[in-house]
């Protein structure tokens, strides 16, 4: 790499050289990025697994795989760790390596905090699989009390694990937010940065205004724990909606802080691969913003049978109803930027469109249990099981996908092998459809969720469900050999492989050490594609072998 | 600590984009997910109150603790002092002033542990007795924690202005220190107030 570099040597190192460097605290944002990527990645495979438990238990009502505490046990773990340790953490990722690039800077704003954050998730980690180990947090995620008061010591480490990953998150959204609005280059106005940059600002402000609740919440549920405190148990006097109130408080929002990063990357995608410019820049930008402050008023509506003030249930519906209003204002503008545009339907693509339609499901359902009648009628049913993997698995994951696929050449050099790619998509997209559509019927039907077995006349639903969720096990398999066998001999990808606009796309792939040597310059539109020429070099980098032209047979503009 | 041998590029300016420095853009935003913390905290311990039976802070020792928050408010004067002492370059008086912070915020938890090993061992309030004492020690224990922070980050500033790191131009670390001190100090009123006289 280029001499003006500082070699870290020891504990703390800057840059990524040799393979040592990424298992090290290193300061670089590229290879926190890609430290980010691959614990998450292991995580989703963990939870992944988990979740084939649960299926495989599920297939017939009688099965005997998992059951009683074991059972809840592994959907609590399942979905603690899908969230907290594999969407939040991926995103968080894939936004280190690419937002520092987009906005012009050599690095985020705090690079040891940011080292600091990517190495709390290690004990954070490493105690959620021990809480697993000793047993006990069988309360689901949302741990409600009283349950999660009275259940085992593994409750307890679970609490503490996700206290490490909640400082990991508010570090890591500080860290962004000072990044992209204080180390831009000053030729890019805010209205210039990429959506990326405006969805992962929407995000940390969300988690630096929620995040910190949850750990209030949960250093109560400590407090009741283990030194007896009375806040959640009504024996005593407490108040269990009070946990209800401060976990949603942050977890309704925490929905959008793993969405909203999603929406940034359909955003950068989409123009990309439709070779004309972002329909409704600011409309995107300001919506992502909106729903940041929407997403604050809304968490009751988890609440709508728990027992709260019925008067309260109104205005929160009508909250819940107007999120949607932003939301739609995405979904309209994307379909104004693919409208009419040349598309090239990479794997990033495929997966872009995918999780358009995919996350306009998930919406509806979620307008359907915004309104408090059919709420009451389908609450801890299935439907609402179907409605989340819609929105997380169709949107979150879905996204993540595009993204991975959009950036891999940027960040390892080498261009991913697109057949596999598309063995890859329609794995994930039919076996995604196959597991969780047919539980919004069983939902409908009244199948609660949580329970290892259900009523005989469910049999059917739930084996095509358990089919669909092999398939998606086996779609994870291509893409798994897809990147290995592409960091070893993939095709060198170039500066620029997919002719896309944004200031990542002008360095060599991967990029050097320290990003940019000269402050680089934007003039206009981050999106102007087939309005002005592609920013600089298409074609000639630093690194060694001559640029892959757009390796797609249908060519761009 | 030292930024000499980190392995972070050195040519990074810390002002940005907006012209703030990046540390008080920083601090300012850690301090935003303080007020939420303690927020949920504030109301977690409202709610408790609020159920347990009326008056239950009367086991409380008022004119102790209004003596100790006469204490933590010195501190807060001592920090503002010593951000003023290296504004003029007057690194001892900075040192000096940041010990004495170091004294009154030593003395602030001394108080305030001598008060929790009264209480418990009195069996007057306690975590596990009642609403109220639930609400209590969660607070004021993460305040205390938050004052231990800021002893040891005071520690850490007091040695790097003998290392000689501070001078009128460049003292943002000890700005952001103080930014944070005084958080905690504003915590406390409000909790001293709530917890204390209402």
């Amino acid at each position: 790499m280029t001499a003006d570099a500082v070699v870290g040597t020891g504990l703390i190192r800057h840059g990524g050289r040799k393979f040592s460097d990424y298992f090290i605290f290193n300061t670089d944002h590229k290879v926190i990025g890609i430290q980010y990527l691959v614990l998450s990645f292991t995580f989703f495979l963990i939870g992944g697994v988990l979740a084939e438990l649960i299926r495989t238990q599920l297939a017939l009502p009688t099965n005997q795989v998992i059951v009683g505490s074991r059972y809840n046990l592994v959907l609590t773990l399942h979905g603690t760790i899908m969230i907290f340790l594999w969407i939040i953490p991926a995103f968080a990722g894939l936004a280190n390596y690419v937002i520092p690039l987009m906005i012009g800077a050599n690095d985020m704003a705090f690079p040891k905090l940011n080292a600091l954050a990517f190495w709390l998730l290690i004990p954070g980690g490493l105690l959620m699989m021990a809480s697993f180990a000793v047993g006990g947090a069988e309360s689901g995620w949302t741990a409600y009390p009283p349950l999660s008061v009275t259940t085992p010591l593994g409750q307890t480490i679970w609490a503490i694990a996700l206290q490490f990953i909640g400082f990991s998150t508010i570090f890591g959204a500080i860290n962004f937010l000072v990044t992209i609005f204080n180390m831009r280059v000053p030729s890019m106005g805010l209205t210039q940065m990429p959506l990326l940059a405006w969805a992962v600002a929407a995000t940390s402000i969300i988690i630096v205004l929620g995040t910190p609740v949850l750990s209030g919440a949960l250093l109560m549920l400590i407090m009741s724990r283990v030194l007896g405190a009375q806040f959640f148990t009504p024996a005593g006097g407490g108040n269990p909606l009070l946990w209800q109130n401060l976990f949603w408080f942050y977890s309704h929002p925490a929905v959008y802080i793993m969405i909203l990063p999603g929406f940034g990357i359909i955003s950068e995608v989409l123009p990309a691969f439709s070779r004309k410019p972002i329909f409704g820049y600011k409309l995107i930008a300001f919506s992502s913003m909106a729903i940041a402050i929407f997403g604050f008023l809304v968490w009751a509506h988890h609440m709508f049978t728990s027992g709260m003030d019925p008067f309260l249930r109104v205005p929160f519906m009508i909250t819940s109803m107007i999120i949607a209003v932003p939301t739609g204002v995405k979904i309209f503008s994307w379909l104004g930027t693919i409208w009419g545009g040349k598309l090239r339907f990479t794997t990033s693509m495929t997966f872009a469109l995918a999780f358009i339609s995919m996350f306009v499901i998930g919406g509806l359902s979620g307008i359907f249990l915004a309104s408090v009648p059919i709420d009451i009628h389908v609450q801890d049913t299935y439907f609402v099981v179907a409605h989340l993997h819609y929105v997380l698995f169709g949107g979150s994951v879905m996204a993540l996908f595009a993204g991975v696929y959009y950036w891999f050449p940027k960040i390892t050099g080498r261009m991913l092998d697109e057949r596999l790619g598309q063995v890859h998509f329609w794995l994930t997209f039919l076996g995604f459809n196959l597991t969780f559509f047919p539980q919004h019927l069983a939902g409908l039907q009244g199948m609660p969720r949580r329970v290892f077995t259900y009523a005989p006349e469910f049999t059917a639903l739930n084996l095509m469900s358990t089919l669909g969720s092999f398939l998606l096990a086996i779609a994870i398999l291509p893409f798994l050999f897809n990147a290995l066998r592409s960091l070893a001999r993939g095709k060198v990808a170039g500066p620029n492989p997919w002719r896309a606009f944004g200031l990542e796309w002008t360095l060599s792939s991967p990029p050097p050490v320290h990003n940019f040597p000269t402050p680089p310059v934007v003039d206009g539109d981050p999106y102007g594609y087939g309005e002005r020429p592609i920013p600089g070099p298409v074609g000639t980098p630093a690194g060694p072998p001559a640029p892959a032209p757009a390796p797609s047979a249908s060519g761009g503009n | 600590m030292s930024e000499v041998n980190s392995a972070v590029p050195v040519h990074e300016q810390p002002i940005g984009t907006t012209g703030l420095d990046n540390r008080k853009l920083g601090i300012w935003l850690f301090l935003a997910t303080e007020v939420m913390l303690f927020s949920a905290l504030i109301a977690g311990f409202l709610d408790m109150r609020s159920r347990g039976p009326s008056g239950a802070n009367h086991v409380l020792n008022i004119p102790l603790t209004a003596f100790n928050t006469w204490v933590l408010i010195c501190s807060s004067l001592m920090v503002a002092l010593s951000v003023a002492a290296i504004e003029q370059g007057k690194t001892k008086r900075l040192r000096n002033y940041l010990l004495l912070t170091l004294l009154f915020g030593g003395t602030f938890l001394s108080i305030q542990i001598f008060e929790y090993i009264h209480l418990i061992s009195s069996g007057e309030l306690t975590p596990w007795g009642s609403l109220f004492g639930a609400g209590f020690y969660t607070v004021t224990s993460v305040h205390g924690l938050h004052v231990f922070i800021g002893l040891i980050w005071c520690t850490l500033t007091i040695i790097w202005t003998m290392q000689g790191k501070f001078s009128p131009k460049e003292f943002m670390r000890v700005e952001v220190f103080g930014l944070y001190w005084h958080f905690v100090d504003i915590v406390w009123i409000i909790l001293f107030t709530i917890i204390y006289l209402l």
